[in-house]
C-alpha cells in the first residue's frame, strides 16, 4: 500500500470521485464534526436571505478534506508530511468532485528517505477547478 | 485559534472521517490499525481544524443564551453591520475569506493526545483585484503541541478581504470560514 520509489515517475497520476452528488445532509455532518458552525453552510434561509448567495455551499475545507482522502488513498496512511492549496471555486450541493494527484518530483531529504511530491487539483463536474495544491509524503 | 487543551479522541476521528467521505479503517479500527505500518489509529490530514470545537472563543458555534447571526424567527438573530453580508461571515462577522490552508506533518495524531494550538500572524500582502477592489491577504501561523510540548502540526492559513462584496471577486473562492 506504500509507494515505492523504484515504480514511480514524475508525471504519473492517481485520479478519485472524490464525492459524486455532495447532500447537504453531508455539509451539515462536516460542520457538526469540525465545529465550524457558520450558518452559510447549513442555513439555506440566511444564505440566501440575508448573506445573497443562491444557496448555502460546502467549506472550503469539506472540499480540502474530501481531497485529503485522494491524497491518503494514494500515498498510505502515516505517510504524509505536507498538504495544502488555495480555495478556487465554491462547491455545492449536488457537486461531483473529482481530485486529481501528479506526481511533480521524486527525491531524498537530507535523511535520505524517499520524499514524492504532489500536484493536487479537485475539479467539479463542469471542469471547474475548486481547489489546488501540494503535498509531499514518504515513500519506500 | 487559541486552544489550551484539545484531546485527540477516536470517536471525533471517526465522525470526521465519515464527514469527509472517508472510509478507511485506519481511522477508527484500533484492531486493524494495530496491524497497518504505523501502529495506531491516525487523523484525516486535515483533521486539527477541529481544534476549533475546544476554542471557548470560537465565533463559529453558537453559545448558549447569546444571538446568533444564523436564522431562527427571523432570517437572522443579529442586526447586520451596514456593510454586512456576502461570505465576510453574514452578519456581524467580519471575517475574511478563507483563501488557502497548509499543513506541514511532523508527526502523525493519535488518540490521547492532548495538544495546545497558538495562532501567531504571519505576512500581510496586498493585491488589486479586477472585481473585488483592493484584496488584503493575511496569513496565520497555527502550531500544535502536544503533551510533551513537542511541535506536531504546524498550520498555515491564508485570508482574504476584499473592498467591495466578497462574491464579486474574482477567483477566490469565497470561504469564510476556517
Amino acid at each position: 500500500m506504500t509507494l515505492q520509489a523504484s515504480e514511480l515517475q514524475v508525471g504519473d497520476e492517481h485520479t478519485e470521485v472524490v464525492v459524486d452528488d455532495l447532500t447537504r445532509t453531508q455539509i451539515v455532518q462536516y460542520s457538526g464534526a469540525s465545529g465550524d458552525y457558520n450558518p452559510l453552510h447549513s442555513d439555506e434561509i440566511f444564505a440566501t436571505q440575508v448573506a445573497g448567495f443562491p444557496g448555502i455551499f460546502a467549506h472550503g475545507m469539506l472540499t480540502m478534506g474530501l481531497t485529503g482522502k485522494m491524497v491518503t488513498n494514494y500515498v498510505g496512511d502515516g505517510r504524509l508530511r505536507s498538504f495544502g492549496g488555495r480555495f478556487r471555486a465554491q462547491v455545492w450541493p449536488g457537486d461531483t468532485l473529482t481530485a486529481r494527484a501528479e506526481i511533480v518530483d521524486i527525491r531524498s531529504d537530507d535523511d535520505g528517505a524517499g520524499v514524492v511530491e504532489l500536484r493536487i487539483t479537485t475539479t467539479n463536474q463542469d471542469g471547474v477547478e475548486v481547489f489546488t495544491g501540494e503535498a509531499t509524503a514518504t515513500i519506500d | 485559534m487559541a486552544v489550551q487543551r484539545f484531546p485527540i479522541e477516536l470517536g471525533h476521528i471517526m465522525m470526521f472521517a465519515r464527514s469527509v467521505g472517508d472510509p478507511n479503517p485506519i481511522y477508527s479500527d484500533e484492531e486493524y490499525a494495530a496491524g497497518s505500518e504505523i501502529g495506531h489509529v491516525i487523523a484525516p490530514p486535515t483533521f486539527v481544524q477541529a481544534g476549533a470545537q475546544f476554542d471557548p472563543d470560537w465565533p463559529l458555534r453558537p453559545e448558549i443564551g447569546e444571538p446568533w447571526f444564523g436564522s431562527g424567527r427571523n432570517p437572522t438573530g443579529t442586526p447586520r453591520p451596514a456593510d454586512g453580508g456576502g461570505g465576510g461571515g453574514g452578519g456581524g462577522m467580519a471575517r475574511g475569506l478563507h483563501a488557502e490552508q497548509h499543513f506541514e506533518y511532523h508527526r502523525h495524531l493519535r488518540p490521547g493526545d492532548v495538544l495546545r494550538a497558538e495562532t501567531r500572524p504571519g505576512k500581510t500582502w496586498e493585491k488589486e483585484g479586477r472585481r473585488a477592489g483592493k484584496l488584503v491577504f493575511s496569513e496565520m501561523i497555527t502550531e500544535y503541541r502536544d503533551q510533551d510540548d513537542e511541535l506536531v502540526i504546524t498550520a498555515r492559513s491564508v485570508g482574504v478581504r476584499t473592498e467591495r462584496a466578497p462574491e464579486a471577486a474574482a477567483g477566490a473562492g469565497p470561504e469564510e470560514s476556517q
